[in-house]
């Protein structure tokens, strides 16, 4: 278990002080894989330093299992990194380097061996054992990278953008790789990406950062389902931002009236919102086209875009707002709807969440 | 950069540089080519011969002098090198601090001060020390070697350290490796290369140094250049000469290597 607490990190250079981590708190639990996601500048990266040790918080405390890391060199930090650049030693072989990190804790050179032996076959790299790492794809260098920084069996693996040099492909295949090391070792992986998808795909929990702060923290269903503001509605996902009147809230349900004067039940924010204006979002695939129970909100057809696997639907709102709708497609079917046609968009109860901002 | 200025297509371009070419090196081929003259001449031609070769080769001067000058660069090279990786680290490897360009520019300082003012003021410097201890041994031409070879041996390594990915370093770090482990098993690997090009460079700036050697050198504590200035205000022989290119084939294979070195792997 990691405590990080009121951490924060204050650059001071030649030029303004520039705050990386604001009063950053969060708590990463045993085995889990817990993603830090954020457009970049939000502080992700530095607070993963700030984990491993190549960075010096400006105030708070970084615990593992109750002891205090800070105060600790990196070579004395039970934790491993996974570099962005992969950073594998060019001199040595792909064994070489992943028998690097026991051999700085001087284990016996059988245990070496069969700690190697038993991490390049984690990673399926045994045939390229006596390889140099230059003599191997990029792919590859991944996966020594992962088994180097798992061989010593740390307590928390950081891993930093592991995947933003691979191909699509690659990339989707590493994702699983990836989840399927982290349930096998057990380890927990703190794991850094500006990628939404790749955060939604793996994560057992997810802290979606802005400005060198934590903006929300949940699990990837509860943060796309129910962004609790507008930074991560926005971030994650498309997302369809109403303004409405908030007329009253009870437990998880708030009761509001949309622009056409129409009112229905959505999500509440968590953390209570004062009866007024507020931010409805409503995410495109969530509202529909097709009538049904529910808010009716009409419109006319401004666009329709084929995507393949569904279509979008970009509606101009009585009243000015432009909603954007997302269907899937149905074989042999066409949609029935065509462009400057009177429509309806339909919000179904339930759906839409209030936006604390 | 495809339609942009291109100095090749200038008028006088190819002149200009032939020209530069040849005064570099005509006088350098004429030079190697009368050492193997057969008679006494540096300006007659009267034959090919090794005779100068053999008659330095058996000149006991120019053994003893040979003999110190590669004692001198060899510890010089040794001192030089030491101290420039030291000094390399410490100015790549520290983040910023005050004073930075300070050190920098004092590491660099045989590079700006003219030789001539280093040389007067280590003479008297050395003076003192020798009326002082007595010792008149070869130390003083080291210690004065090492000094002005140090910015010529940093360079390179402090080039090859900026082109290192500090990763690698932070990687090692983070698999528990000690600040000193980190640089036997990582940092000092790759930075070989430098490092003997360094040395190498070093080394060759020592062998050819005239004017420092001139004013430090106690008496009968000639180097090879020195002999030779010696040699020059007497008979002039083919003998020169030959001494001359065999430093320079020496300075050359050294600069071949330090070019092969410096080259980064791709």
């Amino acid at each position: 278990m990691i405590e990080i607490a009121n951490v924060s990190k204050i650059f001071t250079g030649r030029g303004a002080p520039f705050t990386a981590l604001d009063d950053v708190s969060v708590t990463i639990r045993e085995n889990e894989f817990f993603t830090l996601l954020g457009p970049s500048g939000c502080g992700k990266t530095t607070l993963l330093r700030v984990i491993a040790g190549f960075i010096d918080p400006t105030h708070g405390a970084v615990k593992l299992e109750g002891q205090d890391l800070v105060k600790l060199p990196p070579y004395r930090r039970p934790v491993n990194t996974v570099f962005q650049s992969y950073a594998l030693f060019p001199h040595m072989t792909v064994a070489q380097n992943i028998a690097f990190g026991l051999e700085m804790l001087d284990k016996p050179s059988a245990e070496i061996k069969a700690t190697v032996d038993q991490m390049l076959e984690l990673v399926r790299m045994t045939p390229m054992a006596d390889r140099k790492t230059s003599e191997i794809s990029g792919g590859q260098q991944q996966r020594v990278a992962l088994a180097r920084a798992l061989a010593p069996r740390p307590k928390v693996l950081l891993l930093d953008e592991p995947l933003s040099a691979l191909d699509f492909k690659l990339r989707k295949d590493m994702q699983l790789e990836l989840k399927r090391l982290q349930s096998e070792t057990g380890i927990t992986f703190v794991f850094v990406t500006h990628d939404q998808e790749e955060a939604l795909t793996m994560s057992d929990r997810i802290a979606v950062m802005n400005a060198g702060d934590i903006r929300q923290i949940g699990g990837p269903r509860d943060i796309y389902d129910h962004p609790a503001e507008r930074f991560v509605a926005d971030f994650i996902g498309d997302t369809n931002f109403l303004e409405v009147e908030l007329l009253a809230t009870e437990g998880e349900t708030a009761r509001i009236r949309l622009p056409s004067g129409v009112e229905t039940e959505v999500r509440a924010p968590r953390d209570g919102v004062a009866p007024g204006p507020v931010t409805l979002a409503v995410r495109p695939e969530h509202a529909s086209l097709s009538g049904g129970d529910g808010a009716a909100l009409p419109g006319t057809l401004a666009n329709v875009v084929y995507f393949g696997t569904d279509t979008h639907f970009h509606v101009d709102l009585d009243g000015g707002a432009r909603f954007v709708l997302r269907q899937q497609n149905q074989p042999g079917t066409a949609q029935g709807w065509s462009v400057g046609d009177a429509v309806t968009v339909t919000l179904a109860p339930g759906v839409g969440q209030v936006l604390r901002d | 950069m495809a339609k942009g200025f291109d100095i090749r297509r200038q008028t006088g371009f190819a002149t200009i540089a032939m020209a530069c070419f040849v005064i570099l090196y005509l006088p350098i081929v004429l030079l190697v080519v009368y050492s193997f003259n057969a008679g006494t001449s540096v300006a007659i031609w009267e034959g090919f011969s090794w005779r100068w070769y053999v008659s330095a080769w058996d000149n006991d001067q120019v053994q003893a002098a040979t003999v110190r000058s590669l004692v001198i660069a060899f510890w010089a090279t040794l001192i030089a090198t030491t101290c420039a990786v030291l000094a390399a680290l410490a100015t790549t490897r520290q983040g910023s601090f005050r004073g930075y360009t300070l050190i920098f520019a004092m590491i660099n300082q045989p590079l700006m001060v003219p030789e001539i003012v280093t040389a007067v003021a280590l003479l008297i410097f050395f003076a003192m020390i020798k009326v002082a201890t007595g010792y008149t041994g070869l130390f003083y031409l080291i210690i004065a070697h090492s000094a002005f070879c140090l910015p010529f041996a940093y360079m390179p390594i402090r080039a090859r350290l900026q082109g290192m990915d500090l990763s690698l370093e932070h990687a090692a770090m983070d698999l528990y490796g000690t600040p000193w482990r980190v640089f036997r098993r990582v940092t000092l690997p790759q930075l070989w290369p430098g490092i003997l090009a360094g040395a190498m460079l070093a080394f060759v700036i020592s062998l050819d140094d005239v004017v420092i050697t001139e004013f430090v050198k106690s008496a009968g504590q000639d180097t090879l250049p020195t002999y030779m200035l010696g040699q020059l205000r007497r008979v002039v022989t083919p003998e020169v000469n030959a001494i001359s290119t065999a430093l320079l084939a020496i300075s050359v294979v050294m600069v071949m290597g330090f070019f092969f070195l410096s080259r980064t792997k791709k």
